[in-house]
């Protein structure tokens, strides 16, 4: 499994989207999520972008006032995992329209439902936004 | 509870209201709001009203999912509305399940079978797309093992996302449920062939996954992931390809050979960042044999660490890391870009720097790149500095201190890293002094002299973090004081008043030094004593003699005149000890009242010895006569006899001294002992090189290493044979029997089976010395010291690969699809097995049962490959056959090796054929 888990926390570091693709229980999770919170939001800008965890590598990448952070093996590539993120947040912008926290935060099924698009079972499967966002686009107009 | 009335469905909040609401609470009362939050969802989820419903769950879905709240109380809930015909409802069930089912605890998720298997068989692709994310969310061996079939079906399916998403959630069915594999594999195979990418993505994937466990299984695939690094241009997908041969490559060397002429035209070509740096991983880890490419990888790495991003300086340390494994020439080259990197802004790239840094030292250039690293040290943050120190610390104690050549430097080396300001390290420092001190022989005059320093120095005992080195260095002061210039000097820094400071169990370390200390001035004085006056010939000890001579050039310089005339020396001498005993008394008799055990104890017995000696002292200095040499004489024997149970050199203990001791006639072992196990389960095994700083009072001399060997060692081994075994492999590390006193002194022979492996990287080593060492070479003219060693017991026992059931259970289920595919149908694929073999396969298989029934205890694994696998060696020679015999015999033992190496067997003459 080469992705373990997808977070997004704000700058004061209170997590806006958080999807797992292992099963961790809620102390665990919020433990994991305390520690890495903790460890990438004190790095600076000059800094890279990853910090080993425990047994995974987390790579991040801030955006605006959003960090995004993912989990991963150690085998995994991590300059493509910030190319993945970067191709996340470019989706979101194109639904959205400039992204922002508020619009993942009232829109967190939607955020969930692209990052379902976007990897299964840790492996990135799909990588076209136009396939990743058609789905969506299909419950909106139905709505 | 009542249900929810039309108010509650009409007023109901919208997930949009509860964030809102969310926001807009005070601090602190956010718990307070959340539970009522969920008293209304409890309510509203009961509601018919699917869309109701739906938004309870949506509420219900943030907030555990954002605020930790546990929801499974309503997983019952999930399964309702899943059934739901809306689209968007059904979503929102699934994706809540998804986010909150625990797939081995949650039971409602067998009641979801029903209604996947019906969304999985849907005509409406989202549908079906979305019972699959929701299978590899929480899918658990009975959903695997009853969707099995729908998702064989949608494994060829015309629609491509479909199918995608099908090839996808395979894998985690795979591990639920090995038996899917023999359904499923062979369809996955067949989308290799595909042309469309997102396909060709998610198998890639998939087998990269798979690759990961049990790479063996995956080697008859090889030409197809071959042709997919040629003819693939998609980044995503070649980098996925290339960690599958990243693993492939090492099991078939000429696989090597066929790609890494690819991989370096991809390095060449290509400009994404992310496959040129896979490209590079694979090579070094798994091509590091080609020269070629190495070279080639090795400058991509130098061009990733000139770069001003941290990212890619991050990526190429750690690349390094890699190739230092097998090619310590490629850091060598790069070390003027590792050690600018020692100084980044990065943490984490100055961790990654230090660790390549070490990777380089070699018993040539430790002391010009600890000087390197030490000054760091002093110019970085704390934290970063113990990380420094830390390295250099393991790195030289490596494998009994294999570095170091020069012991007196490196014990002179150690007292400094105790000295630099922000050093946390005080435990490793302190027991590398003392594993030294124990261990080389040729550095304890040094030693003694690096602990003086530390000793003496008032300033240093204000630091906590200092104690630990400066209970070693009491402890090493006080030990070989016979080595030391000036005793007096010790003593007066041992009873120092700032000694307060120390913690207790420290101080009752210095104490007893003081003790030592005490004790080898008297001893020494007496023996200087006897020489002049009648001393009783009984007590002098030939065996003390020769020390005695250097004691008393010592004594006489402590005394700081020198002393030729004898009477002279007994005078001055006589002054001098009991200065010394008067200080001994006057420091320590206050701590006799101490609330601490250890100190009070310690000081009692040196206040004892006073007691003792003083009347002695005294008298001589009277010049008494008569009444006095009686007892003088008792005194003196004491005092030899307390010298002589401290003056006998440590050492370390094997863990298998216990053995030594042989088991006395009608000791049954293990009959009653067994109970115990439960009682002292939990009582941990000291390590070996465990010390104990106080020494016991007054040991039998001879038994004294028998009494450590209880302590220290494993409790009694299981039978005298292994005893016996063992006694012949390793008698020449232990003492002889019967004169453990004539022999404490020698140490046995050190043995390193290291050495070797060192000779050979010392030819490498060499080529590097002129590029890393700038000033002076290490003088070869002094032999290295002896360290003492055990081979066994030391090196800890890795633990026995813990064997990945679900990996071995997937693979064998793939040798079986994969051989068996091969061995019947000529499959529809490249692969076109030459005929001959084929015949040569069927009039093998009599042979071949033969040969399983032969082999019966190697369970899985089809008949027919198996069969094939022999059939081949059979032809080749007979002599072949015996070695086979071997092969299995040693199969039998590790049964999961076994089934890989089967797997090899029968696919090692197949793959050529496709590629070269």
């Amino acid at each position: 499994m080469g992705i373990r888990f997808v977070l997004m926390v704000n700058k004061q570091g209170q997590t806006r989207l958080a999807q797992y693709y292992e099963y961790l229980n809620i102390e665990e999770r919020r433990a994991l999520e305390g520690e890495i919170v903790r460890k990438c939001l004190t790095r600076n800008e000059q800094q890279c972008s990853f910090v080993e965890h425990r047994n995974y590598k987390v790579v991040y990448r801030r955006y605006a006032s959003l960090f995004f952070l993912v989990g991963v093996d150690n085998e995994e590539n991590e300059l493509a995992i910030l190319e993945f993120i970067h191709l996340l947040v470019e989706t979101m912008d194109r639904h959205f329209g400039n992204v922002c926290e508020l619009d993942i935060m009232f829109h967190l099924e939607k955020a969930h439902f692209m990052l379902e698009e976007m990897v299964m079972n840790g492996c990135i499967v799909e990588t076209s936004k136009a396939n990743i966002l058609s789905p969506i686009q299909l419950l909106d107009k139905a709505s | 509870m009542k249900g929810p009335s039309l108010m509650d469905s009409l007023f109901q909040r919208s997930i949009d209201d509860l964030i809102k609401s969310l926001r807009l609470t005070p601090p602190g009362t956010e718990p307070a709001f959340i539970a009522k939050a969920i008293e209304e969802v409890r309510r509203e989820i009961k509601s018919s009203d699917p869309h109701t419903k739906s938004s309870a769950l949506q509420k219900l879905t943030y907030l555990h999912s954002l605020h930790g709240i546990d929801i499974s109380w309503a997983a019952f809930h999930f399964v309702e509305l899943s059934s739901s015909a809306a689209h968007s409802h059904k979503r929102t069930a699934y994706l809540s399940a998804a986010l909150s089912f625990n797939p081995a605890t949650t039971d409602v998720i067998l009641l979801l079978t029903h209604q996947l298997r019906k969304d999985l068989s849907s005509p409406n692709a989202h549908d079906v797309s979305l019972a699959l994310s929701t299978l590899s969310s929480i899918c658990n061996p009975d959903l695997a093992r009853d969707l099995t079939p729908d998702l064989f079906t949608l494994l060829s399916s015309s629609k491509v996302t479909v199918r995608r998403k099908a090839i996808a959630t395979v894998l985690r069915v795979f591990e639920q449920y090995p038996d899917a594999v023999r359904v499923c594999f062979k369809r996955v195979v067949e989308n290799l062939e595909n042309s469309d990418l997102g396909i060709l993505s998610a198998v890639v994937g998939l087998f990269c996954e798979l690759t990961e466990n049990e790479p063996r299984s995956y080697l008859p695939l090889a030409p197809e992931f071959y042709k997919v690094l040629l003819d693939c241009k998609n980044n995503w997908v070649l980098i996925k390809v290339l960690k599958i041969f990243a693993k492939l490559a090492p099991l078939e060397p000429r696989l090597g050979k066929r790609m890494v002429e690819p991989i370096c035209e991809i390095m060449r070509t290509m400009g994404a960042k992310s496959l040129v740096f896979e490209c590079v991983r694979t090579i070094l880890t798994s091509l590091s044999e080609h020269d070629s490419a190495v070279k080639l990888a090795v400058g991509k790495v130098r061009e990733f660490l000139l770069e001003d991003d941290p990212n890619l300086k991050y990526l190429g340390l750690q690349a390094l890391a890699i190739a230092a494994q097998k090619n310590i020439l490629a850091v060598v080259e790069n070390k003027d870009l590792v050690v600018k990197a020692l100084s980044d802004s990065d943490v984490n790239i100055r961790l990654e720097a230090l660790r390549l840094v070490m990777c380089i030292v070699s018993e040539d250039n430790v002391m010009e790149i600890c000087r390197i690293l030490i000054s760091h040290a002093l110019k970085s943050d704390p934290e970063f500095c113990n990380e420094i120190l830390g390295f250099i610390l393991l790195t030289c104690g490596r494998n009994y201190y294999q570095v170091i050549f020069d012991f007196d430097w490196y014990v002179l080396f150690l007292g400094e890293m105790a000295r630099v300001p922000h050093c946390q390290k005080g435990d490793e420092i302190a027991t590398q002094l003392i594993d030294i001190s124990m261990r080389v022989k040729d550095a304890r005059s040094q030693l003694v002299h690096v602990t003086r320093e530390l000793v003496i120095d008032p300033a240093l005992l204000g630091n906590p973090f200092m104690h630990a080195v400066l209970a070693a260095a009491a402890w090493v002061s006080g030990e070989y004081i016979k080595l030391s210039r000036n005793p007096f000097e010790i003593m007066e820094a041992l009873l120092q008043p700032r000694t307060s400071l120390l913690s207790p169990s420290v101080r009752a370390v210095y104490i007893h030094s003081a003790f030592k200390v005490l004790m080898f001035c008297m001893h020494s004085y007496l023996r200087l004593n006897g020489d002049n006056s009648s001393f009783p010939s009984a007590l002098i000890d030939s065996e003390l003699v020769s020390d005695v001579e250097v004691d008393d050039q010592n004594m006489i310089v402590t005394n700081g005149r020198p002393l030729s005339a004898s009477s002279v020396t007994d005078h001055l001498a006589q002054e001098s000890i009991l200065a010394l005993v008067n200080l001994a008394e006057i420091n320590l008799g206050p701590l006799a009242g101490s609330n601490e055990v250890e100190v009070l104890e310690r000081s009692t017995n040196v206040l004892g010895l006073i007691k003792l000696i003083k009347p002695m002292l005294l008298g001589s200095l009277d010049n008494g006569e008569g009444d006095q040499t009686k007892g003088e004489l008792k005194a003196s024997e004491t005092v030899k006899l307390i010298f002589d149970s401290c003056s006998e050199d440590l050492g370390p203990i094997s863990v298998n001294a216990q053995e030594r001791v042989l088991i006395p006639n009608g000791l049954v072992l293990k009959e009653n002992l067994d109970d115990l196990e439960e009682i002292c389960g939990d009582v941990k095994l000291p390590l070996l090189t465990s010390f104990s700083l106080v020494r016991p009072q007054f040991p039998e001399a001879s038994s004294n290493v028998d009494c450590q060997g209880k302590e220290e060692s494993e409790p009694a081994s299981e039978s005298t044979s292994l005893l016996a075994e063992h006694w012949k492999r390793h008698s020449l590390y232990y003492l002889a029997p019967g004169n453990t006193m004539a022999t404490s002194n020698d140490y046995p022979p050190a043995h390193d089976p290291k050495d070797k492996v060192t000779d050979e990287a010392e030819d490498l080593v060499k080529l590097t010395e002129k590029s890393i060492i700038t000033g002076k070479t290490p003088s070869q003219t002094k032999p290295r010291p002896v360290v003492v060693k055990f081979d066994d017991g030391e090196v800890t026992n890795v633990a026995t690969n813990r064997t990945e059931t679900k990996a071995v259970l997937i693979s064998g289920a793939v040798n079986k699809v994969i051989l068996g595919d091969e061995a019947t149908a000529p499959s529809s694929s490249r692969r076109k097995p030459p005929k001959s073999r084929r015949v040569t396969d069927e009039s093998s298989f009599g042979i071949a049962k033969i040969d399983q029934s032969e082999h019966s205890k190697a369970g899985l694994g089809g008949s027919k490959h198996h069969g094939h696998g022999k059939e081949r060696r059979r032809r080749s020679s007979a002599k072949d056959k015996e070695h086979d015999r071997k092969d299995k015999q040693k199969s039998d033992k590790h049964r999961s090796r076994h089934r890989a190496d089967k797997a090899l067997e029968a696919q090692a003459p197949v793959i050529p054929d496709f590629l070269l």
